[in-house]
């Protein structure tokens, strides 16, 4: 059987039953056709961890024609006008006649507003407007895109504060004036008298009042199965532990920017400066402006860096449509670092209790963790769902037989929180490999030892985890959990290693080494599309309802498409976060693009491909099964002798189906076609890291020596791209694990306003991570069998940095909070000494 | 008040009329319609406003327009030659140096001021040299390669 046949085999499969049952079934059939296209000899040495090193040195990346283009590492299409300064952001678009907002922040974390003079800012000349919340009382708050309703609803964000304002940041009033400089002394001229009320800093304050009757706590996320209180009525050992992650976020270099312009000529009100889910925020905006959809149009310009906080709907987006409505100009706003560092959703923050009921040889029978987490000052679009997937995912790849959580969501004054690169399991990983790292301790075993003991094994995939998250049951489609652990040790020689760190502490080094297991979701559905074309000179257009924001998206779908349909994937242009273009979407968010977008492409290509084998057969006189497409020609299939030197090629096929070409006969017009794909069940990635951290015992900084991640991503389209994801977000791990928070005072307010206090990792902080890549466990899924990867990198950084300082430090479960600052870590030097 | 300003950049020569306050960066983008050059912080943090003047990499968003007058300025956009590119932005995609690109520029100008120095700073200079510049999304692993790859390469020209 061909790889093409095989990936059909899968596809047949595609669209998966809607019951649970049935569901369960389906993935057993589709992990059985896997495991035995497995259990076959590879057709080639095919290494068993793919890199992109090892790729290039046996392909070469820079001619991929006549190979298939996924697997291979070749450079981006996106980079050329990136390079070249030729790329635009949104800061880089400017209309004609435009105006500039600039919006007037709370600086209290919590109060009323008594009054807000606007006069002298109004005076000065070239000053269009100043609203307040008055003149957009007519806009309802900003919805709820993901998650339950109507519990939360009443704790939503409205675009400018009603009345009371509840964090230091919160949008008081907006600003429009014919400059960008103006409108920023115009906003210092606007008067805002805020009578303080008392704050909550802490999720595990005292509950408080949202609003009379409003508790701080809108909901309670439950999960669980099994009989957690008899497992511990049975243990042998508990173990409980209190462990905190700090409050940071994604942070993007790029500061957010919006572009609202109405053409009455048309009525049509756009906004540029779109990303992430811009379909889903089209229909959004459509309902809160009472608009039809057709008559928004998003356009997503170059993204600087996405990672779950841009893109969302955030107040300014809405208030610069409706000023460009209202006020009749295109009206610009550009968001600076200290307003991003206050504005700009903040994630992560979370205090757990949890603790482990352990049987003595190590097999753990259940896990009960109460948490609280911090929302800040409103609900926003992601309602609980960081709650809730924080819940779903903790037990992670162990097979825990009893488990049971309790999230408590609450309310503070702080900047509003929602989701950041792997939300929920960067926070999950770090509780629940601290929790195995103490159980280890505890029973005087190896922590590696212990987690084998507890690994689900490949024989018991599919394996349903019992609890529902984000909507969707978790079933672990596939995976050899402890085959990835083994290679990750091989690879590191990990005895060898462990030896020389313990030679080196023999001679005073303060250096150890950590690991952590994790599980990662993506692909979630339930469906996308794309329309693929070609036109006359063989250029292939994918239009996708996909988003960029930096990933490599446009490669990665060109590369599928190349693959599917026989073309050189530089000659294929992918469109994404264009809502005129394609009518649905999902954007770029969850691990979603390369899964559902890629499979979606794969599935159009195919269509294609066949509507010009067929149009070609016509023109070759052949019949379509003796042709193929390479690099863009049909040929005859190799070893056809009569057929040899007999071609046509797309871009003629194009014409001849163009609707007035004579040659297209009763055809459907057009060489182009829709492809769908629809699941409903995620597919599950897994990963391992490793940390080397030295501690300078004198100042207490940490220094990571090596970073090592073993991901198994199913199938890598483009493992250079892949381990350049992970690579980076192993960066942001870094960060939170050690230098960024933003931290309050007991009054509420914010200290790390600027980068000086808020601080990204550098080149010295972070070393060159070492990546392997495996493909042992393909997504039975998705007819490429891909897993995602953004957010293998970030996921299991706080957890493998704490016990590598553990371990370092020679004090086990040292480390409970992150992120571990230079002086935290001299706190627990100090400790030690005393 | 706005007065006349002329600027020489990438051997071009922008007459301008700016305010005295306003940034080098924000009349480069905005008057010299030269956008390749950003902004991540307008605080001097982050480096992506990164241009060379006289030689000089330097942060466009901590200098007035009227300071960088008559002097040479050089920005992202005048790397290449025409449809060739500098050996330093082929290495950055050829090592896939860049992900969302935003950083890209102000590491371009701050490595190229590196690497065409008469004495090219060794490994250890140029690794101090490149911490002054944040980059969100690669980690650094690439950035730092594609620098060594483009220096090697201009060294070998
Ligand atoms: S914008 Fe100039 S250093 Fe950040
Ligand atoms: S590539 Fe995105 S900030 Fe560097």
């Amino acid at each position: 059987m061909d790889a093409r046949s095989e990936a059909s085999l899968i596809e047949s499969n595609a669209t998966v039953p809607k019951t649970a049952a049935l569901r369960t079934e389906w993935i057993e059939t589709a992990a059985l056709a896997l495991a035995e296209r497995a259990a076959r000899p590879p057709a080639a040495a095919v290494p068993d961890t793919v890199t992109p090193e090892r790729i290039r040195e046996e392909t070469g990346t820079s001619d991929p024609v006549g190979r298939d283009p996924i697997g291979q590492s070749v450079t981006r299409l996106e980079d050329l006008p990136l390079v070249r300064g030729q790329a635009r952001f949104a800061a880089d678009l400017s209309f004609p006649r435009s105006l500039h907002m600039r919006i007037v922040r709370s600086s209290v974390p919590h109060g009323r507003i008594a009054s807000i003079d606007a006069s002298a800012a109004l005076a000065l000349r070239g000053v269009v407007a100043v609203w307040t919340h008055h003149d957009v009382a007519d806009i309802p708050c900003i919805p709820l895109r993901e998650g339950k309703s109507a519990e939360l609803d009443p704790y939503l964000q409205p675009i400018l504060a009603d009345g009371i304002v509840r964090y230091v940041g919160d949008p008081v009033a907006a600003v429009f004036a014919t400059d960008p400089y103006l409108a920023e002394d115009a906003a210092e001229r606007v008067i805002v008298d805020i009578e303080s009320l008392p704050v909550i800093t802490e999720a595990t304050a005292p509950l408080g009042e949202f609003l009379p009757g409003l508790p701080s706590e809108p909901t309670i996320v439950r999960k669980g199965y099994g009989d957690v209180d008899a497992a511990f009525a049975q243990a042998d050992l508990v173990v409980e532990l209190e462990l905190a992650i700090g409050r940071h976020s994604g942070v993007p270099l790029e500061t957010r920017g919006a572009i609202g312009r109405y053409d009455a000529s048309r009525d049509v009100l756009e906004l540029h400066g779109a990303a992430k889910v811009p379909h889903r925020n089209r229909d959004a905006l459509a309902r809160m402006l009472g608009r039809s959809p057709h008559s928004i149009q998003l356009f997503e310009l170059h993204v600087g860096g996405g990672f779950g906080v841009r893109g969302e709907i955030y107040p300014e987006d809405v208030l610069v449509l409706l000023a460009a409505m209202r006020l009749e100009r295109p009206v610009k706003w550009i968001e600076d670092r200290y307003e991003s560092l206050l504005a700009t959703n903040q994630s992560r923050e979370q205090l757990h209790r949890v603790r482990a009921a352990v049987r003595a040889d190590g097999w753990v029978l259940a896990m009960d963790d109460e948490f609280f987490h911090d929302q800040g000052a409103y609900v926003r679009t992601h309602g609980d769902r960081v709650v809730d997937m924080t819940a779903g995912i903790l037990p992670g790849p162990y097979v825990l037989p009893n488990y049971r959580v309790a999230g408590h969501y609450r309310l503070t004054n702080k900047t509003p929180a929602a989701t950041y690169r792997a939300p929920g399991r960067f926070e999950s990983t770090f509780v629940r490999e601290r929790l195995f790292d103490a159980i280890a301790e505890r029973l005087g075993m190896d922590p590696i030892e212990l987690r084998r003991r507890n690994l689900i094994q490949p024989q018991q995939m599919p394996f349903p985890r019992g609890i529902d998250t984000i909507s969707d049951t978790i079933v672990f489609d596939s995976g050899d959990y402890p085959l990835l652990l083994d290679k990750t040790l091989d690879a590191l020689h990990w005895e060898d290693l462990k030896e020389s760190l313990r030679q080196r502490r023999a001679t005073g080094e303060t250096v150890g080494a950590g690991l952590a297991y994790f599980v990662e979701k993506s692909g979630l559905g339930p469906a996308d599309g794309v329309r693929i074309s070609v036109d006359f000179t063989g250029a292939v257009e994918v239009v996708t309802g996909g988003a960029s924001v930096g990933q490599g998206f446009e490669t990665v779908v060109a590369q599928i498409c190349a693959s599917t349909l026989g073309v050189d994937y530089r000659r294929v242009r992918v469109i994404h976060g264009q809502t005129n273009r394609i009518q649905y979407g999902i954007g770029a968010h969850a691990g979603r693009a390369t899964v559902m977008t890629g499979s979606a492409t794969h599935n159009a290509a195919l269509k294609v491909r066949a509507k010009a084998l067929e149009m070609a057969a016509s023109l070759l006189g052949a019949s379509a099964d003796q042709l193929s497409v390479v690099d863009g020609q049909v040929v005859y299939a190799s070893g056809d002798v009569a057929g040899a030197g007999r071609t046509v090629s797309l871009g003629d096929i194009a014409s001849a189906l163009a609707p007035t070409a004579p040659a297209r006969g009763g055809r459907e017009p057009g060489l182009s076609a829709e492809g769908w794909y629809e699941t409903h069940s995620m597919t599950y990635p897994y990963g391992v890291h490793v940390a080397v951290v030295k501690v300078d015992r004198d100042t207490g900084a940490p220094r990571v020596e090596r970073f090592f991640v073993g991901y198994d991503v199913g199938r890598a389209v483009n493992p250079m791209l892949v381990e350049g994801q992970i690579v980076g977000g192993v960066a942001q791990g870094l960060g939170g694990a050690l230098l960024e928070e933003f931290s309050y005072d007991e009054r509420g307010e914010p200290l790390a306003v600027t980068f000086a206090d808020y601080l990204l990792p550098t080149l010295a902080d972070v070393p060159a991570v070492e990546v392997m890549l495996t493909e042992d466990a393909p997504s039975p899924l998705n007819p490429l069998g891909i897993k995602g990867a953004g957010e293998a990198g970030i996921n299991g950084v706080g957890a493998a940095i704490a016990a590598a300082i553990d371990d370092a430090i020679g004090q086990p479960g040292a480390v409970t909070r992150l992120p571990v600052s230079p002086a935290r870590l001299k706190a627990l030097l100090r400790r030690r000494a005393s | 008040m706005k007065q006349p300003i002329t600027l020489q950049v990438n051997q071009n020569t922008y007459d301008i009329e700016a305010e005295p306050r306003r940034t080098l960066a924000d009349a480069l983008r905005e008057d010299c319609g030269l956008t390749g050059t950003h902004l991540g912080c307008e605080h001097g943090v982050c480096g992506a406003c990164t241009v060379i003047v006289d030689g000089d990499p330097m942060r466009a968003c901590l200098m007035f327009a009227v300071q960088a007058e008559g002097r040479a300025i050089r920005t992202v956009e005048g790397l290449a030659a025409g449809a060739t590119l500098h050996p330093l932005q082929q290495a950055f995609i050829d090592h896939h140096a860049l992900q969302c690109g935003f950083c890209t520029a102000g590491f371009l100008m701050l490595a190229t001021s590196l690497i065409e120095r008469a004495d090219p700073p060794d490994d250890q200079e140029l690794l101090d040299a490149l911490s002054s510049n944040l980059c969100r999304c690669t980690g650094y692993k690439n950035i730092v390669n594609a620098v060594r790859a483009a220096s090697v390469a201009l060294r070998q020209r």
